[in-house]
Parts: C-alpha cells; sequence; structure tokens
C-alpha cells in the first residue's frame, strides 16, 4: 500500500506539457511543474492567464492533453478516486443555495470517508450559523464559512483554493487564511491557492509560481525569492551604472529617484547603487507580468 | 463500503479514520430535500384540493336537493333513481346482480377519478424535475460542490433516474391512494347521512384494495415505461446551454413536423403517425402514468361497460406489458440517453 504511495510522496502533482485551447486562445501551452508535499503554493496571473484552467485540469474536471499526475493518478481517468484525496472550493458561493446547514453537514459526511463530523461542528461553533439556516439566507462571508468549515473537516492530501476569498471583506479575508494556516495546514497536506489579492497571501506561501499566457513563468520558494530579487532605490545620479546590471523592471519615483529590480546580481553590487530591499510579491508579479494587455 | 484504503499514516492530523459512507442513499435524500416541493407537497397539495372540492360539491348537492325536495327525482345513468324521500338502503335492497356490477364499476371509476390529482400534479412535477435535473446546477454553478467530492458522475445522474422513475412516484401513489380512502370516507359519510349502508353501497362493489395492489404494482411498469422520456429530458438538461425546455421540446417536435411534411416513414412503409405514436410521444409524454396502457392486452376487457375502466386495471394487463418490445426498446433508447448525460456531465466545461 504504502509502496504506491511512496513515488508520489515527493511531488502531489506533476505537469508536464500541458495544452488546452479554447476556441479562440491557448489556455494552456505547454504548463510544466511539479508540486512537492506539505507546500502552500500561490499561483498567480493576470485574468486569462489559465490559472483556472490549470486548477480544472488538476481536478479532473476538462479534457486536455499532456502528462499530469496527481497524487499517483490521472485526474482524467481516475477522478472518482482521486476526490478521496483532494478538497477544493472554487470560487466563491457554489454552495446550492436551497440546502440547509444541517443538510450540507449530513451530505458530507456521508458521502465522504475522512470527513470529521466533529470537527466540522466546532469549526462552526464560533459562528453566527445555526443548522436550520439555508445557504441562500446566508452572507457571503458566512457562506464561506461554512464551506471551509466542510472543507477542513476533510482529512484530504491536497485543497484546491481558486479565488476562495473573493467579493469577501478584510475580516472574512484575514479569518480565512488563519483558519487554514493554524487549523488545517500541516507537513502532510498541501495548499494550492490562486488570488489576485497578491499581498494578503504572500506571508503563508511557502511556494509561488507566476502563470502567463499558459506557461510557468516563474517557479520558485519563497525563500528563494528574497535571495534571488532585490529592489533598489538607485539615486538620479547612478542611474546609468545600474541599468548596465540590467534590471528587469524599473520605476521612477519622485525627486529623481527611480526603483530597480534585479534579478540574481549580487547584493554587495547593489548595495553601492543605493538603499536595497527584497521586493513584494506584488511588485515583482508587476514586474514580470509587464505587458501583458498591452 | 466505499472506504478508501490509503493509509491514515503519520498520525499527525487530529482527523477520525476513514468512515464507510452511504452514497447513493444520501444523493436520493438530497434530491428529496431539494425537491420536497414537488415530490412531496405537490401531490399532497393536489389530493387536499380535490378532497376538499368533493366535500364542496357534497355540501352543495345537500343543499341543492334539499330546496328541490318538492320535485319528484332524478336520472342517474339511466335508472331513475330518487335519492331525497327515498331511503337509499331500499334502493341496495331492490338491486339485481347486474345493478351490482354496474354499480361496483362506477365507484371504481370515481375512486380512480379521485385519486387523480396527485398522479397528475406528479406527472408536471416528474417532467420539470428532470429538465432541470443537470442544469440547474450548471447555471447556479452548485455543480463544483457536488463536483469536489467523492461522488462519481454516474451515481450522481442515477440518483436523478432513480427520484424521478420510482421516488416521486412513489410519494404520488401514497398521495393518491390517501386521497381515494379520504374520497371514500367522505361518500360513506353522504350515503350514511341518506340511511344507505355504505358498506353494501359502496366499499362492496366497489374494489379499492385491488385498486390499491394495482397502482402499487403499476410502478415498476411506470418506471421502465418513462425511461425514454427521463434519458431525453436528462440528456437536454445535460447539454442545453440556455433554456432546456424549448431544446427538449423543440427537437421531437420539428422532427416529426419534418417527417409528417416529407412522408419519410413511408421509406420504412409507415404511417407519419407511426412516428409520432412511437418517437415524439415516447421522448416527450413517458412521464404520463399509465401511457403504456396502449400497447397493454386487454383482451378479456369489456370495454364499453362500466367496468372497463377497473376491468382493464388487472395484473395480467398491467404486466403483459413487459411483454411489449415497445417497452425495451424504449427501455434501451432511455439508458442509452442516461449514459450519455452521464458522459456529458463528465466533460462539460462550465466556463
Amino acid at each position: 500500500m504504502n509502496t504506491v504511495r511512496d513515488d508520489s510522496a515527493s511531488a502531489v502533482i506533476s505537469a508536464r506539457g500541458l495544452r488546452k485551447a479554447y476556441k479562440n486562445k491557448l489556455a494552456l501551452d505547454g504548463t510544466t511543474f511539479e508540486v512537492p508535499t506539505g507546500r502552500i503554493i500561490g499561483l498567480i496571473g493576470p485574468n486569462g492567464a489559465g490559472k483556472t484552467t490549470a486548477l480544472k485540469a488538476i481536478l479532473g474536471l476538462i479534457p486536455f492533453e499532456g502528462e499530469l499526475r496527481v497524487l499517483g493518478r490521472d485526474p482524467r481517468t481516475e477522478r472518482d478516486a482521486l476526490m478521496n484525496d483532494v478538497c477544493f472550493i472554487a470560487d466563491v458561493a457554489v454552495l446550492p443555495r436551497w440546502m440547509r446547514v444541517r443538510e450540507a453537514i449530513e451530505f458530507v459526511a456521508g458521502v465522504h470517508p475522512r470527513f470529521d463530523r466533529e470537527r466540522c461542528e466546532r469549526f462552526l461553533h464560533g459562528t453566527q450559523l445555526k443548522p436550520q439556516m439555508r445557504v441562500r439566507e446566508l452572507s457571503k462571508g458566512m457562506i464561506v464559512q461554512l464551506h471551509l468549515a466542510l472543507v477542513m473537516a476533510i482529512d484530504a492530501k491536497l485543497l484546491v483554493l481558486d479565488e476562495p476569498t473573493l467579493g469577501l471583506d478584510i475580516l472574512y479575508r484575514k479569518q480565512f487564511y488563519q483558519r487554514l494556516l493554524e487549523d488545517y495546514f500541516d507537513e502532510q497536506k498541501t495548499i494550492l491557492v490562486t488570488t489576485h489579492q497578491v499581498e494578503e497571501i504572500e506571508h503563508i506561501l511557502t511556494d509561488v509560481m507566476f502563470i502567463r499566457d499558459g506557461k510557468i513563468v516563474l517557479d520558485a520558494p519563497m525563500e528563494d525569492i528574497g535571495e534571488r530579487y532585490v529592489e533598489v532605490l538607485v539615486n538620479g545620479d547612478r542611474v546609468e551604472s545600474a541599468r548596465a546590471l540590467r534590471p528587469v523592471d524599473e520605476r521612477a519615483l519622485p525627486f529623481g529617484k527611480t526603483v530597480m529590480l534585479f534579478d540574481g546580481v549580487p547584493l554587495p553590487r547593489l548595495s553601492e547603487l543605493g538603499e536595497t530591499r527584497t521586493p513584494g510579491l506584488a511588485d515583482l508579479f508587476v514586474a514580470t507580468m509587464k505587458g501583458t494587455y498591452a | 463500503m466505499n472506504a478508501n484504503l490509503s493509509v491514515a499514516e503519520g498520525g499527525h492530523a487530529p482527523v477520525a479514520a476513514p468512515h464507510p459512507t452511504h452514497k447513493f442513499a444520501l444523493l436520493l435524500r438530497r434530491e428529496f430535500w431539494e425537491h420536497k416541493g414537488g415530490f412531496l407537497w405537490a401531490p399532497v397539495i393536489a389530493g387536499g384540493i380535490s378532497l376538499v372540492l368533493t366535500a364542496m360539491a357534497g355540501i352543495a348537492g345537500e343543499v341543492m336537493m334539499n330546496r328541490a325536495s318538492s320535485s319528484k327525482g332524478f336520472d342517474v345513468n339511466g335508472t331513475h333513481m330518487s335519492i331525497n324521500g327515498l331511503d337509499l338502503g331500499m334502493l341496495t335492497s331492490k338491486m339485481s346482480p347486474e345493478d351490482m356490477r354496474q354499480l361496483g364499476g362506477a365507484v371504481d371509476a370515481s375512486l380512480l377519478a379521485s385519486s387523480l390529482w396527485p398522479i397528475i400534479a406528479m406527472t408536471f412535477v416528474v417532467f420539470f424535475y428532470c429538465l432541470g435535473a443537470l442544469y440547474d446546477e450548471r447555471k447556479d454553478r452548485s455543480v463544483l460542490f457536488w463536483k469536489s467530492l467523492p461522488l462519481s458522475d454516474r451515481d450522481t445522474v442515477l440518483s436523478k433516474v432513480a427520484s424521478a422513475t420510482l421516488v416521486a412516484p412513489l410519494i404520488a401513489t401514497v398521495a393518491a391512494l390517501l386521497t381515494m380512502f379520504g374520497f371514500l370516507l367522505l361518500a360513506s359519510l353522504l350515503v350514511s347521512i341518506h340511511g344507505g349502508n355504505p358498506v353494501q353501497l359502496l366499499w362492496g362493489p366497489g374494489s379499492p384494495l385491488a385498486i390499491t395492489g394495482h397502482f402499487i404494482a403499476s410502478i415498476p411498469i411506470y418506471a421502465l415505461w418513462s425511461l425514454p422520456t427521463v434519458g431525453w429530458l436528462l440528456l437536454c438538461s445535460a447539454w442545453a446551454r440556455s433554456k432546456p425546455f424549448l431544446w427538449a421540446l423543440m427537437i421531437p417536435a420539428f422532427s416529426g413536423i419534418f417527417v409528417s411534411w416529407f412522408d419519410i416513414m413511408q421509406v420504412f412503409n409507415l404511417q407519419s403517425s407511426w412516428f409520432w405514436k412511437n418517437i415524439v410521444a415516447r421522448v416527450l409524454l413517458g412521464t404520463v402514468p399509465g401511457s403504456w396502457f396502449d400497447v397493454a392486452r386487454l383482451e378479456h376487457v369489456d370495454v364499453d361497460g362500466p367496468r372497463a375502466v377497473s376491468e382493464a386495471m388487472n395484473l395480467h394487463a398491467i404486466y403483459s406489458v413487459l411483454l411489449t418490445p415497445q417497452l425495451w426498446i424504449g427501455v434501451i433508447a432511455g439508458a442509452a440517453m442516461i449514459v450519455a448525460a452521464i458522459r456529458m456531465r463528465r466533460w462539460r466545461d462550465e466556463g
């Protein structure tokens, strides 16, 4: 039993050359990546870059070309077995609106072998959700609380989140990720999350992937990001010598200063140019995606 | 039963061991939860309303008869009977065996009529349930929630088929039978008011228990006979991007018109009406209970007498449908469309 799992233990997801074409564009274009166990990976990209398509492929929801193993299985042919170990929250508010809180719990408990009812009820205890309530009576934030409680009570190996906090206020958003970190995540589990709200998740991510036009353009652990990328506040008189080091991005600030982003240039050399700091994920994202909508 | 044996190794997570699941039972309950209004309340309310109307008609009748007490009586089925003023008990004592037989037929016919409303309600409920079963979940995107659970598309669609062909008819049949007995009680009350013996006049000549048995016995036939319609509607429901109702109606209707227009069936030496009856009606009207009556063998039945209806309802006639190719060809066609609907649900990409 264990030996079967072992070859997939190193990589929860391994994708090679994924291709998916919609009518007028390529959503996945040779997409290749690996996701190891026990990580929280952010899949980040502009609108229409193929994030959701990649997730749908991983979840076996759509046909596609290429080689993809999720927990050692092919999601196209072994989806039913796969879903015992994979959970997902696709977008917000996909819980059926007619359902009552109590029915949702009863249903998931009855169909999911790894659902822990007590755990779910514990998660719901501190909230305003009552068993009699119907989903259609709940606010968006409460629906997400319910969905999250259902999903967190499932002992899955891979959790996929597609824009899970879209449309929520900041309180619910913070609470959402806090919950995930405190009560769910451990080294046995892997979380793959897509979002536009880069700033809010960057501190919880262990890895980050940037996707653009169906291709992975950056795939690195967060530690590496700090080492590889440096942002320098360059004084006006040193701009030319800084440019010689080939910054990946530059933007002008008022008072003649320029912020430049360098990839893989040794820190001592950059310190000569001006004040240095580790760039935020958002800055890195903007620099990498420049010209996407041009 | 579906317990996944892949180990909960490590023991880090404070989570219970995998427990057994009851997926199909839960899937059926889920359909019932969502469609309680249609499956349960629609037939119950239809039956209730028909009982209330019957009671009101009974009361109105009493009032009118009291007003007309001076008149001489009225005609029922060509037999002149004067109820008012006349003791109904006297009536029964004077009836010949043939009269009793006729009376029994009339009682059974009215029993069947009284049980009709829950069944009619169910016919519409099942039709629209099938049309929405795989469409609504795509429209409100809740399909993404259902698909996040370890449930196969096959089981999910089959649970909807079972809900349409077995659960809904079973509930509607119970409601119809309760209505029927409610009607019988009301009628008994009226008869006793007029001094008649309800056992002699209604329960004896009529056959409520046989009708009950036949109702229940015909549920499997209903399930099999309705499969082409259920399959077709589910297929439209899984396929249509919008307006599944129009597609489900227009495709068979226009192909029927097309066939009639160009007399295509003549190629097979058949009338156009064959196409309407065996294709169009089968994919659209299969949820109407008793639509299989046409192919049942009714050889021993005197079709003109008042007992026609109740005599047609006998086990032999009901189960003779199982011997007809029409039933089984329909079952195969229905199954094929259900398989197509399952595949459609599996691979349909909702933007």
